[in-house]
Formats: C-alpha cells, structure tokens, sequence
C-alpha cells in the first residue's frame, strides 16, 4: 500500500484533467451526436500557448492568453468545420473532425518545427513540490480534484439553473423541436465549444505542469481517454463523465504501479470495449431506443 | 460497339499504358530513384484504402482500425521471412528468436533460389493478411454490434491494443519488443507492387460487383430495408469486415516491404487517419477515386511538393516560410477544403469505365445548367 500510494495519488489527479476534458466531449456529443476527434488537439495547443506565453509574459496576463487563446480555437474549429456540415451525414462531420485534427497537428508541426516544447516551471506555485504522508509529489497533484471538483459543480448550476444552460438541455434533447421552440441553436453550439475548450485549456494547464515537454501528439493520448471516460460515464452526462474519468485516472495509475505501463493504454481501450459491448448506455447515461 | 464492350476496351488500355509506364519506369531508372519509391508507396497506400473503403464506402460501417491490422500483416511478414542467418543480428536481445526458420528459405530448398524465394514471400504475406482477418473475426464478434461513432472508437481503440502488445517485451523473441525488424527480403522493383496490389484490387472489384457486394451496399444505404429484404445484416457485416481486414494485412506486409524496416511506431492512429482522408479525396465508394488519390496524394507529398518543406518552391526561395512541416500544413488545408466543400471527393462514385459513359456526362452537364 506505501508503494502504492503515490501511484494513488496521481491517478486521482491524471483522473481530474481526464474529466475536465472528458465534459468538453460529452457535452459536444450530446448536441451534436459527434465525436469531437479535433478536441484532443485543442487541449495540446493550450499547451504550447501555455508554454510559449509563460516564457515570455508574466503570469497574470498568460494564464487568460492560454485560456481566450483555447476558447477561441475552440469557437473557430466549430464555425468553420462543422456548421457547414449541419445537414449532411454524421459520417461527414466525423471526417471533418479527423481532418481538422489532422491539420491542428500538422500546423503545430510547422510551428514548432517538430521540436518538443520544453515545460520548465510554468506557473510557479503549483509546481513546487511538497510531501504528504511521507510521499513527494508535485502541488498541482493535490489541486487538481479539488479545482476540478469546483469547476464541475459551476458547470451543472450553469446548465440547471440558467437560461443558456436550459436551451442547452433543450437542444441535447431535441435538436429539431428545440430549434422550433426560438432557441437560437448555432449560439447554443458555440456556447458547449466555448465552455468545453475553456475546461481543456484548465485541464491542459494542470496537466502539462506535470510533464517536460508539450510535443504535437501529446493531445492525442489523453483526448482519446477522455472520450473513453466520456462513454464510459454514460455520453451526455456530466457527473458520468467525471466518475468515467476519475476510475480511468486511478486504473491507468494503479496499473502503471504494478509494473505494467505498457498496457496502461490498452487497458482503457479494453474497458471501453467492455463497456460499450455489456453497457452501451454507460454508468449514467439514458438509454435511447432506434427510430426506424 | 456496345457500351459495356467500349468500357471493357476503355478500362484495359487505361490499365495496359500505366503498367507499360511502370515496367519502363523500372527498366530506365535505379531502384533508389523517387519515382520507383513514389509508384511503390503509392500502390501499398491504393490497396489500403481500396480496402478500408470497402469498409467504410460500400458496407456503410464506419472502422478506424485498419492500422492495427496493417501491423499484423507487417509483422507476419518480417517475422517469418529475416533469414535465419541474419536472426542472430536481428533479434541480438533476445537470443536470435524463437522461431528458427525462414520460410522463403524452406520454399527456396525445393523451388530453387529465385522462385522459391519469391514463392515464401507471397506466401507470408497472405499469412499476414490470414492473420488480419482471423483478428478481424474476433474482434468483430463483440464490435460489430456498435452503431456508427462507437464502432469506430471501439476499432480504433483495438488498433492501439494490438500495438502495445506488439512492443511488449515478453513477445520480445517473436517480435523483437520495440526494437526493429530489419534484414527481411523485399522487390526492389516497382512492378512487383502494381501487379499485386492490381491482383488484389481486381479482387475486391469483382467481390463489389457480386452479389454479396450488392448486398453490402444495401446495407450501406438502408440497413433496415436491407434486413426487411432478407439479407442476413450479422453476416454480411462480418464478411466485409474479415475481407476488408484480410487485405488490409497484405496492404500491411507490403509496407513493410516498401519499408525496408518494422517497427510498431508508424502503426499509429495517425495511419488509418491518413489512409481514411484519402479515401475522402478519391470519393468514398468509388474504386478507382481511391487508387487515383493514393497515387495523387503520395505523388504530391513524395515528389511535387517536397520543395515546400526545403526551402524553395516554384523557384521562390523562402527559407523561412518554406520549412519543415510546411507541406504538411499546406496539405491539411487542401484535405479540409475537400471534406468542406468537394465532399463527393474527385471521383464520387464513379469508376474508372464511367468516364467515357454518356450517361454520365450528360448527368454532369445537366447539373452544371441546373446550377
């Protein structure tokens, strides 16, 4: 159990940032039915802005540069590459989507010239180190769950008691009769872009402290997790997605601490296999019936 | 003449000058020339995408995971065909291997040097696409009950289940862990490749054209009405998933080929991505779109556009925009313009005999005036 316990530790904290990607997928898929394979990249370019403006600015002007930076991202990725493709097939989006991720890394390449981005101590009070229960670890480890957490919480009061968040609903439920109720369903969209990209660019900030360096797949991994926490948790719903990543984040840690790490990343793909194969709905997702 | 004769005739000279080409191509120019590697390459990338468009263009099931499959038919291939005197080299951390044969060796024992060589390469290969497909099987029990976006998460996760297991060091003696495959015997000559990669094509064009293909289509565009017609939708959805897989292997044992080297690293998501954009330039549900694209895309990425990335392009001498990654980027842009706003691809679902139908190109100008 000592050993085991910073591994612990970390997957509690890994868990975290899963989740606060993982809402930016579950929220996209359930307005749009869509994979958002571009979401991964998002949460990789907030972190080479991240990189890039600490180096360069200080730290209160670019911690909100990395973050308008990403909601911005996000908000364009959607107007240009998906709404054209309202209409047309789900098919068609989600090749748009593997397009536009494959041009996020592409332009990233270019930009950074292929190079890894070194992170040295971006923001510096969380990344000092301290000691709990005899095991080192880095501060951010230790505020990840909770800022998650809090961050989590602001969101369902956002989506129960507001007036955005009720069309957000509405939209989730219905798309069609939604539209025809006066619901201004592009501003809606935009909206779940702008609030899923905003909790990629936090989460990507917490989690890239923890690494060396921010490289053009570095979103890749973690994005596809997400998703599979997303699934996991039952698609659409929020808590799900949380519980979904915080057991993905542990399991993956505590694999990594038997001596396993090569299969820490097939063993998501083989849970989400598990689950999509005895529990297609997730841990809290509504069941949906065929329309013929 | 009729029409059906015209297009026959059509077709088979279309085909007969590119295999001219190639053969002169290999007659002229030394096997390092980019122009054998770009013809090489490109016809390994055709016979994939022909495969995942099966897949994903005629049967309507839509699976990122033909990568990992492409990676059980590059290892079959590398594993059973180093020699056995190079073994030891190859394998230098695990004690030569465990498997102590070679099989173009063993063929070339009683066919003689060159034939039997060729003989155990073709033979691996299909074993590699054997692989792939027994793999497909059994993957496809559970997956292939998903709909649509969970089915190709499901695959793509698969794909990158298998590359774990294939860089893990307990299978370190059969597939050297995360070390490389190298020594194995490959067609420095670029006809080799067309003709099989041809072979193979034909072969899913006539599958296509069969009744089982019809079938695939009408489960592409209705599945319900599909079943409602009495076909068998459990069936023939894991028919064009094992076939589509089985080529995808071969595909795979001949990158390996093309490669000269085997490791699980280029396996990646990233692949199928490429391989899927590419069916999307070709047309999805079009053959020869897809063939024509592979061709276009690796002939631009290889050749045409390599300036793009070294300094000078069209004898504009930019040093600092033309770096690299440039042609990359550039070519991104130009897939998003097609998925946006050309989302028939070049071909639709047209093939190579249609272009020369009135039908066709009266349709064409029909829609030009409409417009």
């Amino acid at each position: 159990m000592q050993e085991l316990f910073p591994y612990l530790l970390n997957g509690v904290s890994v868990g975290g940032q899963y989740a606060l990607i993982a809402i930016g997928y579950t929220l996209v898929y359930g307005i749009l039915r869509l994979i958002n394979f571009a979401h991964g990249d998002v949460f990789m370019v907030a972190g080479l802005v991240m990189v890039y403006s600490t180096t360069s600015m200080p730290i209160y002007l670019a911690i909100p540069l990395v973050l308008v930076a990403t909601v911005a991202l996000g908000f364009t990725i959607e107007r240009v590459a998906y709404k054209p493709l309202r209409t047309a097939p789900r098919m068609s989006v989600m090749i748009s989507a593997i397009g536009v991720s494959y041009l996020i890394q592409n332009l990233a390449f270019y930009i950074t010239g292929g190079v890894p981005q070194p992170v040295s101590n971006p923001i510096p009070w969380i990344s000092d180190n301290v000691v709990l229960f005899g095991a080192s670890t880095k501060r951010v480890t230790l505020i990840t769950p909770f800022l998650t957490i809090f961050l989590v919480i602001a969101l369902v009061y956002l989506i129960n008691n507001t007036k955005i968040g009720m069309a957000m609903r509405a939209a989730a439920k219905d798309f069609e009769t939604a539209q025809l109720m006066g619901i201004k369903i592009n501003s809606v969209i935009s909206m779940t872009f702008v609030i899923g990209s905003f909790l990629a660019a936090v989460g990507s900030m917490l989690y890239f402290t923890n690494y060396p360096s921010v490289a053009i797949t570095s979103g890749g991994m973690p994005g596809l997790k997400a998703f599979v926490a997303a699934v996991f948790g039952g698609i659409g719903s929020i808590p799900g997605a949380v519980v979904g990543a915080f057991i993905i984040g542990l399991c993956e840690e505590i694999i990594k601490g038997l001596g396993y790490t090569t299969f820490s990343d097939a063993f998501t793909f083989a849970l989400l296999i598990v689950v999509l194969c005895v529990k297609p709905t997730g841990l809290f997702g509504e069941k949906v019936t065929d329309k013929v | 003449m009729t029409m059906k004769k015209k297009k026959t005739i059509f077709t088979a000279v279309v085909l007969a000058i590119l295999l001219a080409a190639c053969i002169v191509v290999d007659m002229t120019l030394p096997t390092y020339h980019i122009a054998v590697t770009v013809i090489k390459k490109a016809t390994v990338y055709a016979l994939v995408a022909v495969s995942m468009n099966l897949l994903n263009g005629f049967t309507g099931l839509f699976s990122l995971g033909q990568a990992g499959f492409m990676l059980l038919g590059a290892y079959a291939y590398g594993v059973l065909t180093i020699p056995v005197a190079k073994k030891a080299s190859v394998y230098q951390y695990f004690d030569g291997g465990a498997i102590p044969f070679s099989v173009p060796e063993i063929f070339a024992g009683f066919l003689g040097e060159t034939v039997g060589t060729v003989v155990g390469m073709l033979f691996c290969l299909l074993i590699g696409g054997l692989l792939a497909a027994l793999m497909a099987y059994l993957i496809g029990l559970p997956v292939l009950r998903l709909k649509s976006d969970y089915l190709a998460i499901a695959t793509l996760g698969f794909a990158e289940i298998l590359r774990a297991f294939f860089q893990w060091n307990a299978l370190g003696p059969i597939t050297n862990g995360s070390n490389l495959l190298k020594s194995y015997p490959t067609f420095g000559k670029a006809t080799p490749y067309v003709l099989l990669a041809g072979l193979m094509i034909a072969v899913i064009l006539l599958l296509i054209n069969s009744t089982y293909g019809r079938a695939f289509k009408a489960i592409r565009d209705d599945e319900v009405a599909a079943e409602a017609m009495g076909i068998n939708l459990a069936k023939h959805k894991r028919m064009a998933f094992i076939i589509s897989s089985f080529f995808a292997g071969i595909g795979g044992g001949m990158m390996a080929m093309y490669m000269g080297t085997i490791a699980a690293a280029p396996f990646k998501s990233s692949l199928t991505y490429e391989i899927l954009l590419i069916v999307v330039i070709g047309g999805i549900g079009s053959i020869t779109g897809s063939v024509l694209a592979s061709f276009l895309y690796i002939f631009s990425s290889e050749w045409l556009l390599r300036g793009l990335d070294s300094g000078t392009f069209l004898g504009i001498n930019a040093p600092d925009i033309f770096k690299n990654g440039f042609r990359m980027a550039v070519f991104s842009v130009i897939i998003m313009v097609i998925v946006l706003f050309f989302r028939k691809g070049i071909m639709g679902d047209k093939e190579l005999p249609d272009l020369i139908d009135p039908k066709y190109r009266r349709k064409k100008r029909k829609e030009a005036a409409g417009k």
